[in-house]
């Protein structure tokens, strides 16, 4: 076994962190006010599409900024519905789900394109170069950014205001703070961040949209957030797991010898029953006490 | 709806003509109305499924991997030894057999440790997408063609009712199933328990109801049901009887069903008609395509659309109070008035 093999598949699982890193961190800071979006999937897949278009209008800045936007947008309207509408939170996810389902490829088929768009190489996000390989920039934000949210969630007042928020409503409502517009905030951040996970699938890591980009990978960021019990720095620890399966698949199915031992689905399944298996061993854990019920006073 | 037109005037398209031609091309014609039957046949299924896990309170949105293994039991039947007039019915056993146990997965992985089973649900749709593509291309690949599976036997498949339409026989399993839902949510003890818990899982501890058994039932008929129309899309439909590489007839059956039971407010008489709206939707949808020249996949956009609106509880009673502004109504009560 050669080195170059073992950089390629680190190079690979960092890679393949970045976007269920990404989406976890944002859904901890979401969860935490007490929203559950279980449409993180449907905005990373959402934000693929529109990031990819913004990236080849206006180069990667611009797929990066729309990518965001998208999430925050979506974020939005899944929070207005969550806190001030009353709505219920999973209908309204599987509802983004939905929607992202048909708006993306819809658009593919709008882009001329049977089934896939390419981003132009001019408009991906350049790569940092190593002497053992390229390493995509956001690499280093999926790793910076678990660390200033778990600071901002245990050593700042705003940390501390959404925690009351997502485990007593109630008490913080009477304690001055206003409930449903921190939920809110918590999760359009969380979700704008599910979109740079999704701007970062097609601008940067796989440089396509397709149907199928975001593979059930906003699933396994819920899953992430599962495991960690909410600690943002878990969500590294997760992402990283997830991230070796997934590339251990890719990296096993291109080995000569173990391609005709294998069959390619049995490995594609691979990251998805180590999710399963990973959430079945951990079990239960302790979540806000208020995840999931809009707030209303009595 | 509005949105959805704002949508195409966006893209440049004109609204108007794309509308008519989705209405026309699912409920203008005879024709129409057989595809958009044939469309529901499977939809009322995979509603079901999800219906009767929010009656218990429970997201179950593994459908769409239960339906695949459906499908895949019901073309492996075809390996079996079985008396000809017996296929039938052994083929759907045996799919909702492997649909109820693909469905038990979750539940017990939810109630031995405590899963959510939005999660173990979606993972085990990706297993169940690839397995079925391992099934397709080895075990159950056609000698004849590389791109399909073996085909259905004759004996197993559901006739057509309309010559020249998709519209079969099927369609009695996904009404019957539909009734069946029906009797034992509101004429059956694990029916009344099953909703009880739902709506409040602590008075129902509390009255003494097994909440674990009641889950089990939940995933464990909801599995049945997402089998079910697996095999029926596939005994049913001319002119393949065979799962084709990609499975492009099974692909978000699932995930319709999800749209068409929130809109059939999970009743299973509801959903009868939500899943014909939806199948003339998609049969609508294809018209549209050809005379408007909008994707089909416009059609999902407005299910999403519809499906994040009804997730608005103001919106819901603002549409419980139009269902009692209905003329009889009115003019019922303008003659109690004037007794």
């Amino acid at each position: 076994m050669s080195s170059a093999y073992l950089w390629g598949l680190l190079f690979f699982s960092l890679h393949a962190m970045v976007p269920i890193t990404l989406a976890a961190v944002g859904e901890v800071i979401g969860e935490t006010a007490g929203l559950f979006n279980i449409g993180l999937e449907g905005i990373m897949l959402t934000a693929a599409l529109t990031g990819a278009l913004g990236a080849t209008q206006g180069g990667w800045p611009l797929g990066l900024l729309v990518g965001l936007a998208t999430g925050l947008l979506i974020g939005l309207i899944f929070g207005l519905i969550s806190t001030y509408a009353k709505g219920d939170q999973l209908i309204v996810g599987i509802g983004v789900n939905l929607f992202a389902l048909g708006f993306v490829a819809f658009g593919l088929t709008l882009l001329g394109s049977p089934g896939f768009y390419i981003v132009p190489a001019a408009s991906r996000l350049p790569k940092i170069h190593t002497a053992v390989g390229n390493l995509s920039p956001l690499v280093l934000v999926a790793v910076i950014l678990p660390f200033l949210v778990y600071w901002l969630l245990n050593y700042t007042q705003l940390g501390l205001k959404l925690k009351a928020v997502g485990e007593q409503p109630a008490a913080a409502d009477v304690a001055g703070l206003r409930v449903n517009a921190l939920r809110l905030g918590a999760t359009a951040c969380g979700a704008a961040l599910a979109g740079l996970a999704g701007a970062y699938l097609s601008i940067d890591w796989l440089g396509s949209v397709t149907k199928e980009i975001s593979a059930g990978r906003g699933f396994i960021a819920l899953a992430t957030v599962v495991f960690a019990g909410l600690n943002p720095l878990l969500t590294l620890l997760g992402g990283i797991i997830f991230g070796f399966f997934d590339s251990l698949a890719t990296w096993v199915a291109n080995i000569p010898g173990v391609k005709e031992a294998v069959p390619w689905q049995m490995i594609s399944m691979l990251p998805y029953v180590v999710t399963l298996l990973v959430v079945a061993v951990i079990g239960r854990v302790h979540f806000p006490s208020a995840l999931g019920k809009p707030y209303s006073r009595e | 709806m509005i949105l959805g037109a704002l949508l195409l005037l966006l893209y440049k398209f004109n609204p108007l003509l794309a509308y008519e031609s989705l209405f026309a091309g699912g409920f203008g014609s005879l024709y129409g109305w057989a595809e958009s039957l044939a469309n529901a046949t499977p939809l009322i299924l995979t509603a079901l499924t999800f219906a009767v896990g929010l009656r218990g309170g429970l997201f179950n949105i593994g459908a769409e991997g239960q339906v695949y293994v459906g499908a895949l039991a019901a073309v492996a039947t075809g390996l079996l030894p079985v008396p000809a007039a017996l296929r039938l019915i052994v083929t759907l056993v045996l799919a909702l057999a492997a649909g109820a146990l693909w469905g038990l997965v979750p539940a017990l992985l939810k109630m031995t440790r405590g899963v959510h089973e939005v999660i173990s649900t979606i993972m085990l749709n990706w297993i169940a997408y690839f397995f079925a593509f391992y099934l397709i291309a080895h075990t159950l690949s056609s000698p004849l063609n590389g791109s399909r599976t073996i085909r259905i036997p004759p004996a197993a498949r559901f006739g057509v009712i309309l010559p020249g339409t998709d519209l079969n026989y099927g369609i009695l399993v996904s009404i019957l199933l539909a009734l069946l839902f029906y009797f034992l949510l509101w004429r059956t003890t694990v029916g009344f328990e099953l909703r009880a818990v739902g709506y409040n899982p602590r008075a129902a501890h509390y009255a003494g109801m097994d909440e674990h058994s009641i889950g089990h039932w939940a995933f464990l008929l909801g599995g049945v049901s997402a089998g079910l129309a697996g095999a029926v899309q596939l005994m049913g439909r001319p002119p393949s009887y065979a799962i084709l590489s990609g499975i492009p007839q099974l692909l978000n059956l699932g995930f319709d069903g999800i749209g068409v039971a929130m809109i059939g407010r999970n009743h299973p008489l509801g959903i009868l008609l939500a899943a014909v709206f939806f199948g003339g939707l998609e049969a609508g949808g294809r018209t549209m395509e050809l005379v408007a020249g909008v994707p089909l996949e416009m059609v999902r956009v407005v299910e999403g659309l519809i499906l994040i609106a009804l997730a608005v509880p103001e919106l819901g009673r603002f549409l419980t109070y139009l269902r009692h502004l209905n003329p009889l109504e009115l003019l019922s009560r303008q003659r109690r008035r004037a007794d």
